[in-house]
């Protein structure tokens, strides 16, 4: 393993104030204690899975670069990404890419859909003239299954979700990156096209060796395409490690509450029988969600709830060569060095390219 | 008369489900919407029966046709759509000729709908309660009293005085089941009720909304894209694709062994915790409703085409007791 | 191009009030573009015909207390109006949009700075202001420097409005996309956001036009316009100053006038039509 990793965020806090004239300020934290590095040799799969206003889009923006952190920080190949200059810069934008969310809203809709794809290669001079353009866009579009003829020269709203968001895909593939960063690239995608395109993430991580952070709130598919598995709740870590053992075995009371809340695609398995476990008892505080607490994020809704769990945040334990669950239930475990995800994440993911 | 009517509906009740009693009888329903570009048969020539008291699931990907089809039983097709032809009766009552008083009469006393993000819908400067109760005197006041229907979906005394903003996603959403349900409607449409809300948050929903429907003894009809939770809420299940219903059956003939190709591709496709590594997209783009295929409007993505499939349409057949399927595989002696 | 030009007519089926705004100031454009192969421009010069004549078939909209033919004198300063008004608000449209956009993109102190003079000058009285400064320069006065002093104080609404629409679409996912593709801010501004702001700009233009023309009327009104110039609003100052109301000179005011209604009704159904395009609720109906 190399010293200067890909990507690296060292104890990265996010706070959002709002509030106005007549409201109270109110602060929202969105991500907090968060670290995680990327190596940049060998790929890894990652799947951050939370639900909404855990905090997931936050990180991947923080990421990206988009959105900057109130404390602690984001590098790339060992250097704080403020303090990249022109040339790093230009090549941490080629090496980390995207894929967002909603297929329509990354299409200006001025332009015909070429233009995403045509505009990085200029950018980053990958390629020189105008025929080695036409045939890069090509080769990337054919790449994610799609057919030349049938997507260039069309404006976004010509082409369905499923084909728009396979264009960024491809748009992603064309700058070879190291790194694709994929915040929920199939929730507005129809249910028919999503394996297909999972399925061309998967490829694009086995076949051209980039790494993946896939942000989801859908465990089933990060269960299916990821080797590995951080569950946010609430802005923070509430286990990580191999995604089969965490969905076979989840350890953190939230984990098990969301798993066991997924409705399987199977009749008569008793979901609607079985019922919803209650609270802690004395621990009555309203649903109000991004409070800012002290203690446990879960500790509103848990049914394990101590009284601990109110006033300290607990750290990342590690019950295992592969897990780490942030839950006092389990203090008797090594807490993980600095909560870094990497310690957690690591063993199983070197193993990956054959 | 009578004879006729039974002699109409023969064709469409299996065997097994003779006795029971239908409430909604959808025939030949075709919603279109006429826009600059061509006419869009959004709903294209529907045949649905929905039994008392049962559990329906209408499932379709986005340009099915599902929402469509629902907003059409209250009259609730904005132009340039309209409904083109086609009937649907609760209890014998026509629905689709009813004018806006009607079908202001209708909503709540017969038929109930829990649109998609109803919980933006509320009045922001009024209590919750104060919100039930307008609701109900304005149709003439329920059965029930405003502390009974909180309780019912599992809401304390303390949130009838609470606003709108004091109440969380899923607190909101009961709130509106509570309204849908206040003047014991017989039929309860509900437009995926939880999609905006968290996985832990909908179970408990769909826990509230099937009590109170076995309470009510009342029919739903659960519209949506997530397989799971369809097969773990419904009863039945009709398969939409490019507005037309292409199975119907009992959820377990469906899950285990569905008739119709994209039935079973769609099952397939899944993710599930089954599902590791293994990709089985469904071949091929959404159908674009401007400019349908010829024939079979599946064909272009369908493993078991054969040449026929782009020549004529299927229609929906009978293949298995409580089991009708709109396929060329299965029509009589098509089959070779 | 093709397309762009199916799409524009297109639009124009959609918008009666766009199709028939345009159809009226072109009428403007095409009445002072064709009289001036009718009459003489001479003919808007005093005494160039028999004072105080009713409008005649020699004489359509008859003549002046100083003998200038009316006709000419509209066939003239009708385009002079207009180029005050398109000049002033081009100026001050540009000059807003410019300001707009680096105080809604950049931010921070930029936008601190450019927002703080933007109210502290909506504040001050625009005609107060106008006057003063018209007054001062009055000997020299021509269009050209009629149409900057208007521009002068037409820019802080632009800045404002343009500067909220940019704020708005600075959060739009293509700009996101923009930013990982390698492109730059001013980059972003020009090929990403600009574009698109094109018929909100549009309306803009015309409103910024009919506020310049307004402005412009009120000054020369009060005689502080262009002296040897035949403008729309120079003529009005004339009726006024030689009493055409009281002494039954009905044409010498009412045609004046009749081309400014035909011209501020025209903008005012341009910018209105634009507007309808502009809105993306409209457009996503498409």
């Amino acid at each position: 393993m190399s010293d200067e990793f890909l990507l690296e965020a060292r104890d990265v806090r996010k706070v959002f104030r709002g509030g106005g004239m007549l409201q109270a300020d109110t602060a929202t934290v969105a991500v907090d204690h968060f670290s995680l590095k990327i190596d940049a040799d060998n790929p890894t799969f990652t799947t951050i899975a939370g639900e909404s206003g855990s905090g997931k889009t936050t990180i991947a923006r923080l990421l990206l670069g988009l959105v900057d952190p109130t404390s602690g920080e984001v590098r790339y190949r060992g250097r704080p990404l403020p303090d990249l200059d022109k040339v790093k810069r230009k090549q941490y934008r080629k090496e980390v890419q995207a894929i967002f969310q909603d297929p329509f809203e990354v299409y200006n809709p001025f332009y015909k859909v070429d233009h995403i794809l045509t505009t990085p290669l200029k950018k980053f001079s990958l390629a020189n003239s105008r025929s080695e353009i036409q045939d890069r866009v090509e080769t990337a579009l054919t790449a994610v299954g799609l057919r030349p003829d049938e997507t260039l020269g069309r404006y976004p709203h010509q082409l369905s979700g499923g084909q728009r968001q396979r264009i960024t895909t491809a748009r992603a593939l064309l700058l070879e990156p190291k790194l694709i960063i994929a915040d929920e690239p199939v929730s507005m995608v129809d249910a028919s096209l999503r394996a297909t395109i999972l399925e061309s993430l998967h490829r694009l991580f086995r076949e051209f060796g980039i790494s993946f952070l896939y942000i989801t709130h859908d465990l089933a598919t990060a269960y299916q395409v990821s080797e590995s598995l951080v569950v946010l709740y609430n802005g923070t870590v509430a286990e990580a490690g191999d995604t089969e053992s965490i969905i076979r075995n989840p350890k953190h009371p939230y984990t098990q509450e969301l798993i066991h809340s997924i409705p399987a695609p199977v009749p008569g398995t008793e979901w609607l029988e079985k019922p919803v476990e209650e609270k802690a008892e004395g621990k009555e505080i309203m649903e109000a969600e991004h409070q800012v607490i002290s203690g446990c994020r879960y500790v509103h809704r848990c049914p394990k709830a101590m009284n601990k769990c109110v006033g300290q945040l607990p750290d990342l334990y590690q019950t295992g060569d592969t897990r780490g669950i942030s839950c006092f239930l389990y203090e008797e475990s090594v807490p993980v060095p600095d909560g870094d995800l990497t310690e957690i994440l690591s063993t199983k993911t070197a193993t990956i390219q054959d | 008369m009578i004879t006729a009517a039974t002699s109409q509906s023969t064709s469409s009740i299996q065997p097994s489900s003779a006795g029971r009693e239908v409430l909604l009888e959808i025939r030949g329903l075709a919603v279109h919407f006429e826009t600059r570009r061509g006419v869009a048969k959004a709903v294209n020539d529907v045949d649905l029966s929905l039994y008392k008291g049962e559990r329906f699931g209408l499932v379709g990907e986005s340009g099915s046709g599902k929402s469509t089809l629902i907003l059409s039983l209250l009259n609730m097709i904005k132009p340039p759509g309209r409904i083109v032809h086609g009937s649907a009766k609760l209890n014998r009552r026509e629905l689709t000729n009813l004018d806006g008083e009607e079908v202001r009469q209708l909503r709540l006393s017969e038929i109930a709908m829990i649109p998609q993000g109803a919980m933006n819908s509320m009045n922001p400067v009024m209590r919750i309660g104060d919100q039930l109760e307008l609701a109900m005197a304005e149709h003439g006041g329920g059965e029930h009293s405003v502390r009974e229907l909180m309780e019912m979906v599992g809401l304390s005394e303390a949130t009838e005085r609470l606003y709108p903003h004091e109440l969380s996603g899923g607190m909101k959403q009961r709130a509106c089941i509570a309204q849908a349900i206040s003047l014991s409607p017989k039929l309860i449409l509900a437009d995926e009720p939880t999609s905006a809300l968290d996985v832990v948050v909908q179970r408990q929903i769909m826990q509230t909304l099937k009590n109170l429907q076995n309470r009510l003894h009342a029919t739903v009809l659960l519209v949506g894209h997530d397989m799971g939770l369809m097969a773990q809420f419904a009863e039945r299940v009709g398969i939409m694709y490019g507005g037309e219903l292409v199975e119907v059956g009992e959820v377990d003939k469906i899950f285990v062994e569905p008739k119709h190709p994209y039935t079973r591709l769609l099952i397939d496709s899944i993710s599930s915790f089954e599902t590791k590594g293994d990709f089985r997209g469904i071949p091929g783009n959404a159908m674009s409703l401007l400019n349908p295929p010829s024939g079979c409007h599946f064909h272009p993505r369908c493993p078991n085409k054969m040449d026929k499939c782009q020549e004529r349409p299927p229609t929906l057949k009978e293949i298995a007791p409580d089991h009708t399927a709109s396929c060329l595989l299965y029509e009589e002696g098509e089959n070779s | 191009m093709m397309r762009r030009l199916i799409l524009m007519r297109n639009y124009l089926a959609d918008s009666p009030s766009l199709a028939v705004g345009l159809a009226m100031l072109l009428s403007l454009i095409a009445f002072g573009v064709i009289g001036r192969f009718i009459i003489d421009a001479e003919m808007a010069e005093p005494l160039a015909a028999t004072p105080r004549l009713q409008p005649s078939t020699e004489h359509p909209f008859g003549t002046d207390d100083s003998g200038r033919d009316l006709f000419a004198v509209m066939v003239v300063g009708v385009p002079l109006t207009l180029r005050i008004g398109f000049l002033a608000g081009g100026v001050g449209l540009g000059l807003g949009t410019f300001l707009g956009f680096l105080s809604g993109y950049i931010g921070g102190k930029v936008d601190t700075i450019i927002r703080g003079t933007v109210d502290i000058l909506l504040t001050v009285p625009g005609l107060l202001v106008l006057i003063s400064i018209a007054s001062t320069i009055r000997e020299e006065i021509s269009v050209e420097i009629m149409a900057l002093v208007v521009a002068s104080l037409s820019w802080m609404w632009p800045t404002r409005t343009i500067r909220a629409q940019v704020l708005s679409m600075r959060e739009r996912a293509y700009v996101d996309m923009a930013k990982l593709n390698g492109m730059g801010t001013f980059e972003i501004i020009w090929r990403e956001l600009f574009p698109n702001l094109l018929p909100y700009l549009a309306a803009s233009f015309a409103v910024s036009v009919s506020a310049a023309v307004l402005a412009t009327i009120s000054l020369e009104a009060l005689g502080l316009g262009p002296q040897n110039e035949p403008t729309v609003g120079m003529t009005i100052y004339w009726a006024i100053t030689f009493s055409a109301l009281i002494r039954g000179m009905w044409w010498w005011w009412s045609i004046p006038i009749a081309f400014l209604v035909l011209l501020f009704v025209g903008l005012l159904l341009v910018a209105s039509g634009l507007d309808e395009l502009a809105n993306p609720k409209q457009r996503q109906a498409e």
